[in-house]
């Protein structure tokens, strides 16, 4: 049996709000990476995993629970616990040789030693020859090498990737993820855990022992799924196909519940996914056509449209949300509503996407409603924004507020001026 | 790059607890260094005058002793924007205070200040001259300083989370990682103000290498000292050696300082603008090819590194900046510090204004504050009508405006004193009203950060918009309306921020005007600074400085803030 390398237990992370409140993040967390494996996190934006990445890295105060490391807490940034970065985080004044060798420098290690071990890295990662570059004369993927490269020189007893290739093209992307898992089946790099956060159900399915699911708000693990295929794992392989199916189920099924005829209940505290109404009308119009007809499997319109999970779950929501779509057990369909809509002229999605923007969509009712009973049918931005931000912190509430602005604009709900940071009923003529 | 605009109008909130404390702090350290300098000045009146000539053949040995003085007072600068911006950025208790206090420190008219640190100084000094040196180069200092701690500050504030949650996660100490991540992000922003800071600072090297305050006169031997000579003495050609004098070094520093300097921060620009080129330099092209300099260098280079490696503190601590905890002991000690501080203010203060100052003494410095506000007002708005059009034509026409940029920086270096032979001729010759034609020396050397703010902001308008403009054909009023003034108001703003400070701390020289006996004066607060520092009367001094910044202060609060964040907010592009 292997051992624990870290031990989370219990673990809550909670910000503070403008008002003095606290807004839930993390909740509950129990985690443990043993030696040898790849454990990914997976879940949607605001799910809190780059948050608890974070945590383990010593980079925050947790606000409740425990991370412990070899047996030690971790209350700052510990040694033999690296951090890759979706950014990169390369310092652009530095070569790509400095910025390597700056972790060994914190260390204080002799300098011919740490020469000695940075370029050994280089040359490992596959940067031979770009030891006296800068960063930006790389391109993305030749910088994130430098990253890994950087955090694998410390050898570190477990590596923090944070979302590593999501700023890469899917080209370079994916050679990435092949060196990688390449060099570590062969045991060439000098790391015994790694930890992954990602929002790319593939990219779990491809590298992870084990994928943790968060949920969003606060984030949770909702479930844990271990992958016992071979490495290095095919694509196209069936077994493949039906694990990365039952993570989108899986995902899929929260938001579905609980189950009632018609649209996901919402309420006016629901965050609005930031998905604007074009978008919206081009993906169901495109749902309604050949191939499909109106029913589609997940993965498979996220994989013809190119969309990562991450880009197709707010669509799919919103559209949930109005009652154009349903998921059910990862797949989408069509509603009739939704039908009419795609069949119906400019002024009839028009009048379509009003009636359900305000049937299901209580926000903005709410603030038509508002909006109807004052005299001069004029109310302030920051009237709504107070009344959200009771439920939901800062930024989620100008998301939310945008979301509802962009629909009610298409719909002609209600206008909205920026200079004056106020809504009202009248629509410029 | 773009000016910083003062604390005051991009920040915060209207006004705050701090900035009342602020304002006493600083009220009472004036006071107090006044009173102190009162005392001080009569054993210093015996002070030998250094004999300065209009020998031209002097002017290289001027020059160097000039240059001498401003690089101490760069390199005090330095320290002091290392320190206090540190400090400022990195505690919550101490930035609450300290940011309104830069700000304040930023509205406070220098010129104004000279003469009672001189006194200061020079009484606190052993040697005489050395004390008097002191004096000049604290002068120079304060005209340097506030803005690049300023500009640290705020780049110690922006350096991307990542970058210092990367600095963390290797565990760099905090030695370290201020050597290695944020001084080398804020390099580029802060190498902008020091060039900035050099030019302004002209100004106040002719202030202070000669003054007299009371009847002490002070002459050290330099530029400054060497063009208060050939005015007194009517010297026209003497005037004309300085001004190629001051050229010549400005020209020396750009080449082998600031040039070199941009060239070689250049590496540390965090994002590279596109359609920028690389600024070169032959020196630094010099420096990095020899292999002299190269052999030279290591033994430091490595020094300098092993110096970085030193652990001067154990740990990394977690990268949140907590809220403020009650840690009781530490929380009490500091609020005790800062309510002591205050008190011992407040009761300067309160009993330099119960003794000395009689509200006829405040109404009639608030009334000549008009004037001076009001000529200020004028001076802006013509400026602006001269140097909106021309900037944003420059900044249109790169080849142009990479001209224009060196020549307005110099401008800008230029010290109002050298034109007033001219000017105080021309007032005398043609019986003209020095209430209205002094005026334009307020705003000669400030007006040019209107100019350039807004060649920069034209340049940056995007190529795409510009030839969206001319695909859709439109030209004339409706261009300069609906692209051109919208695209440079944010920039145009900043400048003239930092132009209309500036004409108040000039308006202590311009105000009153000398050449030879010709002796010429304007009805306003400048002058009035001015005279009571010739007089030696420290108490109208410090009313004068404070309600100069008072104005300064209200002016930034409820004209410049509002209209900076509308512009902000409406016309900044990307």
């Amino acid at each position: 049996m292997s051992t624990a390398l870290l031990d989370i237990h219990a673990l809550r992370q909670t910000f503070p709000k403008a008002d003095g409140g606290e807004l839930l993040v993390l909740d509950g967390i129990e985690l443990q990476l043993v030696q040898g494996q790849i454990v990914g996190l997976l879940g949607r934006t605001g799910s809190g995993k780059s948050t608890l990445l974070r945590a383990i890295a010593g980079l925050m105060r947790p606000s409740g629970g425990t991370i412990t490391y070899l047996g030690q807490p971790v209350l700052a940034p510990a040694p033999g616990i690296a951090m890759v970065f979706q950014g990169f985080a390369l310092f652009p004044w530095l070569t790509v040789l400095e910025n390597v060798q700056l972790g060994l420098e914190a260390l204080g290690l002799p300098e011919t030693e740490i020469r000695q071990r940075a370029l050994a890295a280089i040359d490992l990662i596959g940067l031979d020859g770009y030891e006296s570059a800068y960063p930006r004369e790389l391109s993305g993927g030749m910088r994130q090498r430098v990253g890994f490269a950087r955090a694998l020189v410390v050898h570190p007893n477990i590596l923090l990737m944070d979302e590593p290739f999501s700023a890469l093209d899917v080209l370079t992307a994916e050679t990435l993820r092949t060196d990688f898992l390449e060099l570590w089946s062969d045991g060439k790099l000098p790391i015994k855990g790694v930890l992954l956060v990602t929002h790319n159900i593939e990219e779990a399915v491809l590298m992870c022992d084990r994928i943790l699911l968060f949920s969003s708000n606060p984030g949770r693990i909702i479930r844990e799924i271990a992958v016992e295929l071979k490495q290095p794992r095919n694509r196209l392989d069936p077994h493949f196909r039906d694990l990365v199916e039952k993570i989108y189920v899986a995902m899929t099924a929260r938001t579905a519940t609980p189950p009632r005829v018609g649209a996901v209940a919402t309420s006016i505290d629901t965050i609005l996914p930031r998905v604007s109404a074009n978008l919206l009308s081009g993906f169901i119009e495109t749902l309604a056509a050949e191939p499909y007809s109106g029913k589609a499997d997940l993965p498979v319109i996220a994989e013809l449209l190119h969309m990562e999970a991450d880009d197709l779950f707010p669509v799919s929501d919103a559209l949930q949300m109005l009652n154009l779509v349903e998921v059910e057990g990862g797949d989408i369909k069509i509603t009739e509503t939704g039908k009419q809509f795609v069949e119906a002229g400019t002024d009839d999605r028009k009048k379509i996407f009003q009636r359900q923007l305000l049937s299901y969509v209580p926000l903005a009712a709410h603030i038509r409603r508002v909006l109807q009973e004052r005299a001069n049918h004029v109310a302030p931005k920051s009237r709504f924004f107070d009344e959200l931000e009771d439920h939901m912190g800062h930024d989620d509430v100008e998301q939310t507020l945008r979301s509802v602005t962009a629909w009610a604009r298409y719909a002609e709900v209600f206008a909205y001026d920026d200079d004056s940071q106020t809504f009202s009923l009248e629509n410029p003529t | 790059m773009r000016l910083n605009v003062p604390i005051s109008v991009g920040w915060g909130r209207f006004f705050t607890r701090w900035d009342v404390l602020a304002v006493l702090l600083i009220l009472g350290l004036l006071v107090f260094l006044s009173e102190a300098s009162r005392h001080l000045l009569q054993p210093l009146a015996e002070l030998q005058r250094q004999p300065v000539s209009l020998n031209p053949a002097n002017l290289p040995e001027y020059a160097a002793r000039t240059t001498l003085r401003m690089l101490i007072a760069m390199a005090l600068s330095l320290l002091f924007t290392f320190t206090y911006a540190t400090l400022a950025a990195k505690s919550h208790r101490a930035e609450r205070l300290l940011v309104p206090l830069l700000d304040i420190l930023q509205s406070v008219p220098i010129l104004g200040f000279i003469s009672i640190t001189v006194v200061f100084f020079m009484a606190l000094a052993p040697g005489r001259v050395l004390g008097a040196e002191f004096a000049a180069i604290f002068a120079i200092f304060t005209s340097q300083a506030w803005n690049m701690a300023f500009s640290f500050y705020q780049s110690l504030r922006t350096v991307p989370t990542e970058l210092v949650e990367a600095s963390r996660n290797f565990r760099l100490s905090p030695w370290m990682s201020f050597w290695r991540v944020d001084v080398p992000f804020a390099m580029p922003q802060l190498i902008w103000n020091m060039m900035m800071s050099m030019s302004g600072s002209w100004f106040f090297v002719v202030a202070s290498e000669a003054i007299s305050v009371g009847n002490t006169t002070i002459t050290l031997p330099g530029v400054g000292s060497y063009i208060a000579l050939a005015i007194e003495h009517r010297d026209l050609a003497a005037v004309g050696y300085a001004i190629v004098t001051m050229l010549i070094v400005i020209l020396i520093y750009d080449q082998l300082l600031f040039r070199p300097l941009v060239a070689w921060a250049d590496r540390f620009r965090f994002e590279q603008e596109p359609g920028v080129l690389a600024p070169h330099s032959w020196v630094l092209n010099v420096l990095r090819r020899s292999r002299l300099v190269d052999r030279l260098v290591r033994p430091f280079a490595s020094f300098w590194r092993r110096l970085l490696l030193a652990r001067w503190s154990k740990r990394a601590e977690p990268v949140v900046r907590e809220p403020d905890r009650q840690h009781g002991w530490v929380t009490f000690q500091w609020a005790a510090i800062v309510c002591a501080l205050a008190a011992v203010a407040l009761w300067q203060v309160a009993r330099f204004v119960t003794e000395y100052i009689s509200l006829s003494d405040v109404a009639i410095a608030l009334l000549l504050g008009l004037a001076t506000l009001s000529r200020i007002v004028v001076l802006i708005a013509l400026a602006t009508i001269i140097w909106v059009p021309i900037g944003v034509w420059v900044g249109t026409r790169p080849h142009v405006a990479e001209k224009v940029q060196p020549v307005a920086q110099f401008l800008a270096a230029f010290p109002a004193n050298l034109l007033f032979p001219i000017a105080v001729s021309a007032i005398v010759v043609w019986r003209l009203d020095p209430n209205i034609w002094l005026s334009p020396l307020m705003i000669l050397g400030t007006q040019w950060y209107i100019l350039f703010n807004v060649v920069a902001g034209a340049s940056a308008i995007p190529a795409e918009l510009r030839a969206a403009g001319v695909n859709f054909r439109v030209r004339g009023w409706l261009w300069w309306r609906r692209i051109a003034l919208p695209a440079v108001l944010p920039y145009y703003v900043t400048g003239a921020i930092t132009a209309s400070g500036g004409s108040w701390n000039a308006s202590i020289v311009a105000e009153v005007a000398s050449w030879g006996d010709e002796r010429l004066q304007a009805y306003g607060l400048g002058a009035y600074i001015a005279r009571q520092t010739e007089a030696g009367d420290f108490h109208r001094i410090v009313l004068g400085i404070a309600v100069m910044s008072f104005y300064v202060v209200l002016i930034n609060r409820t004209f410049w803030r509002p209209l900076y964040l509308y512009a902000e907010r409406k016309f900044r592009l990307g």
